[in-house]
């Protein structure tokens, strides 16, 4: 499992594997990329340009009276960022974590944190018609962290935004 | 002219740095300020508040701040004269200085501000410098010997109009020192009847030009009855960039006009002008400090050198240590665990490594300590005013103001102390007929004192006034509703009432003592540095406040404390004492609180366990650990813990940078093993417990700010 740091500039990193076609695409200015990673079986994708780094899961410092998705916080090279389960954020109970589990380092807006998956699969590049709208089956708003689905070779690929999943 | 190639970002912060400078400039001019109070300035302090003015003159120039300017210019003629020993120091004339140095840093704050100050803002300062000044001019004619002193030789000017040829050849970085030309040429022309003439011949050829530097060079020909210092004093922030010859040409109105030619004869000699050819100009002062310009080269003592660093750059530096540290820590605990493999050489590089790091951590966090001066300095005026407008008298005395302490902390200890002095001037102090009345001398005494203990630095306010009045305190918590009106208090308590939040806010206790102006403001602001103050009071004989504060905002004295599995640190500052009480001291009122006696207090006990929800912690305080706090407001609780690790010096990180406060933690560290550790938040611990119910126990006394409990005797 890949647990090197990732540039976050997107320069293809050993052993992702990247997608033959996904070069000839880059060509467009108008492309994006995207990180995707698993979680069980399903695939997920955040923003490429989000990402800071990618590191193997490691013990962390639990936060009293928090929500049970946030599981505590680590030292990264003295700063202190809080790692969240994304697989309890989504209602799914919370990861057993094992040395094998990944923390995908993001930056929002302000804010660094870290989210835990259970494996880092791919590099998306895409255009933006390839992004397609999530159907509105729920008029609650509670899923405004969907902002689309990619159809990948392999399969649909949820596109997050992290900014609403964590607000 | 130099800012025409620049940004306006750039002009910004040009201007933010004579700001910064212009600050700078005037506490050290309250210093001596404050000394003109009790007594005269010798030449070295007037110099130093002349060079002051100076300075800001010439800043408030180049940023086009008039009302600065002018104001600048006469305090510096009054100034002047002092120094060449023209005017006396009368009390008049301090007391206009003093003034005028209000009006100063009122004038600075208002162009920093960008605010309009009112038309005839320091007026009254400005005609009485100029009826000194006019004064002195009348002194000085009467008595043209007498001025001739040895600091000033170039005094004795008559006032004849002379004609002064000035060549000035810029050096070619002239417009990288951010110099413009055009101001020294206006000012020069402020002078007198001025000609320039402009010398272009060393202007390349526009292909080779380089447009950032400076090529041309000037000749002016000054019609004026001024003095060669007065000239020198134009150019004197150029001269040592730019060659500047000073020259008087033979065309003099009259031969008297020539003898100030600054040679240090008396004025006394018959005929100077024929004692130098006439047909070669005499040359003065051509470059830097040689020559007779004694009063500009005079003006810049020796100084230890220091330099200005962006304070963001020191908090990084002392980040990147900070890890060094705890790397360092890290390492040393795993070789530890090798040792028995590890050759005796590495053993030792390891131990040497530690104390270097150590040593550079103290160097680093010295380059951010000040001494406490800064903020000293500005209490003398504090207490000459306000004692002036209330009739009483009082004697500041000071001690340890070289105490050093960080400078953030510094900047927050200003407010607090300024408005404790004022508490003390304005309620703790009698009247001096009470005094006297009380049988104690008429003046009374303000004892402001730094010092440093262990960690900390603690600074005392005391003064001998009427101190405490207790039964008046009392009364008003009482009608405010802090107290309940049954409630026992001991002295102390009542004591600390001043500090509680709401006791100040309505109308003052009136008279004597015991108004707490702001007191509540004092603590929270003293807590917010991770201080702590304390008032002891005796009737009659006076009040004393007592503030604790760390050294530095960005370590801190930790307790490392285990509950389950969890490690937290709680601040030393705040820990009274910790024992292992027997199960006799303990007590549950009721099924959440749980009290611990102790010496016949009651403490409010605080589970950590159970407000963290932690897990395999010891849940009985007979079996663990109770640490005694001490909590804002003055009380007490005893949080439990498994058991004490050890003490150590941590590194305060921001929890909040990237999430959410977090109820009962103010912030986190990094421990030797590279993990995290949460430091506690006492004051929200306690007022967790408050909001969870039980609020009100043993009945008296309640809640006291921030939720603490203090048991009532």
């Amino acid at each position: 499992m890949q647990t090197d740091m990732l540039p976050a500039n997107g320069g293809a990193p050993a052993g992702f594997g990247m997608p033959a076609d996904a070069n000839q695409v880059e060509a467009s200015p108008e492309t994006c990329q995207f990180i995707s990673f698993t979680l069980g079986k399903d695939e997920y994708a955040i923003d490429i340009m989000a990402v800071r780094e990618i590191k193997g899961w490691t013990h962390t410092t639990p936060l009293p009276n928090q929500s049970p998705h946030v599981l505590g916080v680590l030292n990264l090279r003295g700063a202190i960022v809080p790692i969240l389960d994304l697989r309890s954020r989504f209602g799914q109970g919370l990861t057993e974590t094992t040395p094998m589990h990944v923390v995908i380092i993001v930056n929002v807006g302000e804010r660094t944190f870290g989210i835990l998956v259970d494996a880092v699969s791919d590099i998306l590049t895409v255009e933006p018609k390839e992004i397609k709208p999530v159907p509105e089956n729920d008029k609650t708003g509670s899923e405004a962290y969907l902002n689309g689905i990619i159809n990948a070779d392999h399969g649909m690929v949820v596109v997050l935004s992290l900014k609403e999943l964590f607000n | 002219m130099s800012s025409d190639g620049s940004s306006g970002s750039e002009f910004d912060r040009f201007r933010v740095t004579f700001f910064e400078e212009c600050n700078e400039i005037l506490a050290d001019l309250e210093v001596h300020l404050t000394q003109l109070q009790s007594e005269a300035l010798d030449v070295e302090g007037l110099n130093a508040v002349f060079r002051a003015a100076h300075s800001i003159k010439a800043g408030a120039g180049a940023f086009g701040f008039t009302r600065l300017v002018t104001f600048t210019h006469s305090f510096e003629a009054l100034l002047d004269k002092l120094r060449d020993g023209v005017l006396e120091q009368t009390p008049q004339i301090s007391d206009i200085l003093i003034r005028g140095g209000d009006n100063l840093a009122e004038l600075v704050a208002a162009a920093q501000e960008e605010r309009e100050l009112p038309e005839d803002f320091a007026a009254a300062t400005l005609a009485d410098i100029q009826d000194i000044l006019q004064e002195g001019e009348v002194a000085t004619d009467a008595s043209p010997e007498a001025s001739v002193t040895d600091a000033a030789p170039d005094t004795a000017t008559g006032s004849g109009s002379a004609t002064w040829q000035v060549v000035v050849t810029p050096g070619q970085d002239l417009f990288k020192n951010a110099t413009e030309p055009l101001l020294l040429i206006r000012e020069l022309a402020g002078l007198g009847e001025l000609s320039t003439e402009c010398n272009a011949g060393n202007l390349p050829s526009l292909r080779r030009m380089d447009p950032e530097l400076s090529y041309l060079s000037w000749t002016f020909t000054l019609v004026s009855d001024c003095t060669k210092a007065d000239i020198e004093e134009v150019f004197e922030f150029v001269d040592d960039t730019c060659l500047i010859e000073i020259t008087q040409s033979s065309q003099a109105a009259n031969p008297d006009a020539q003898s100030p030619a600054p040679d240090t004869q008396p004025a006394a000699t018959p005929e100077p002008a024929t004692a130098e050819p006439v047909a070669t100009p005499q040359t003065v002062a051509a470059a830097k400090p040689t020559g007779p310009g004694a009063a500009t080269s005079q003006s810049k003592p020796p100084q230890a050198s220091s330099i200005r660093v962006d304070l963001n750059r020191i908090d990084r530096l002392v980040n990147t240590v900070g890890e060094l540290v705890i790397t360092q820590a890290m390492l040393s605990e795993e070789m530890a665990e090798l040792a028995e493999h590890t050759g005796r050489q590495h053993i030792a590089g390891q131990e040497q490594l530690a104390a270097l790091t150590r040593e550079l951590q103290e160097c680093v966090m010295a380059i951010r300590m000040q001494p406490v001066k800064s903020v000293f300095a500005r209490m003398p005026r504090l207490v000459r005013d306000l004692s002036g407008k209330l009739g009483k008298k009082i004697n500041l005395r000071m001690a340890g103001e070289h105490t050093e302490v960080d400078k953030t902390i510094i900047e927050e200890l200003a407010d607090p102390l300024t408005h404790m002095i004022r508490n003390s001037i304005d309620h703790g102090m009698e009247m001096p007929a009470d005094r006297v009345a009380a049988g104690k001398s008429e003046e009374g005494t303000i004892d402001l004192s730094a010092a440093h203990v262990g960690g900390n630095i603690v600074i005392s306010v005391m003064d001998d006034g009427a101190g405490i009045n207790r039964e008046r305190v009392l009364g008003k918590a009482i009608e405010k509703g802090i107290v309940a009106p049954d409630a026992h208090l001991s002295e102390h308590e009542i004591d600390e009432l001043i500090f509680a939040p709401g006791f100040s806010t309505a109308d003052s206790v009136t008279d004597i003592s015991g108004r707490g102006v702001g007191m509540d403001v004092v603590r929270r602001n003293i807590m917010g540095i991770g201080g702590r103050i304390q008032v002891t009071s005796t009737p009659g004989r006076g009040t004393r406040f007592n503030l604790l504060i760390p050294l530095t905002l960005a370590v801190l004295d930790g307790m490392i404390v285990a509950v389950g599995d969890q490690r937290y640190i709680l601040p030393i500052t705040s820990i009274v004492e910790s024992f292992r009480p027997e199960r006799e001291q303990l007590r549950f009122l009721d099924d959440r609180t749980q009290v611990v006696s102790i010496r016949g207090e009651f403490i409010r006990i605080v589970k950590l366990c159970d407000l963290f929800n932690i897990n395999k912690a010891v849940r009985d305080p007979a079996s663990g650990l109770v640490v005694l706090v001490e909590v804002a407001g003055g009380g007490k609780v005893g949080i439990t813990v498994d058991e004490l690790i050890g003490q150590q010096q941590i590194v305060i990180k921001s929890l909040n940078d990237n999430f959410d406060p977090v109820e009962g933690i103010s912030g986190a560290t990094i421990l030797g093993n590279g993990k995290v550790a949460l430091i506690l938040d006492i004051e929200q611990l306690a007022a967790m417990r408050a909001s969870n119910g039980g609020r009100h126990f043993a009945g008296e006394l309640g809640v006291l700010p921030g939720g603490a409990i203090v048991a009532a005797e």
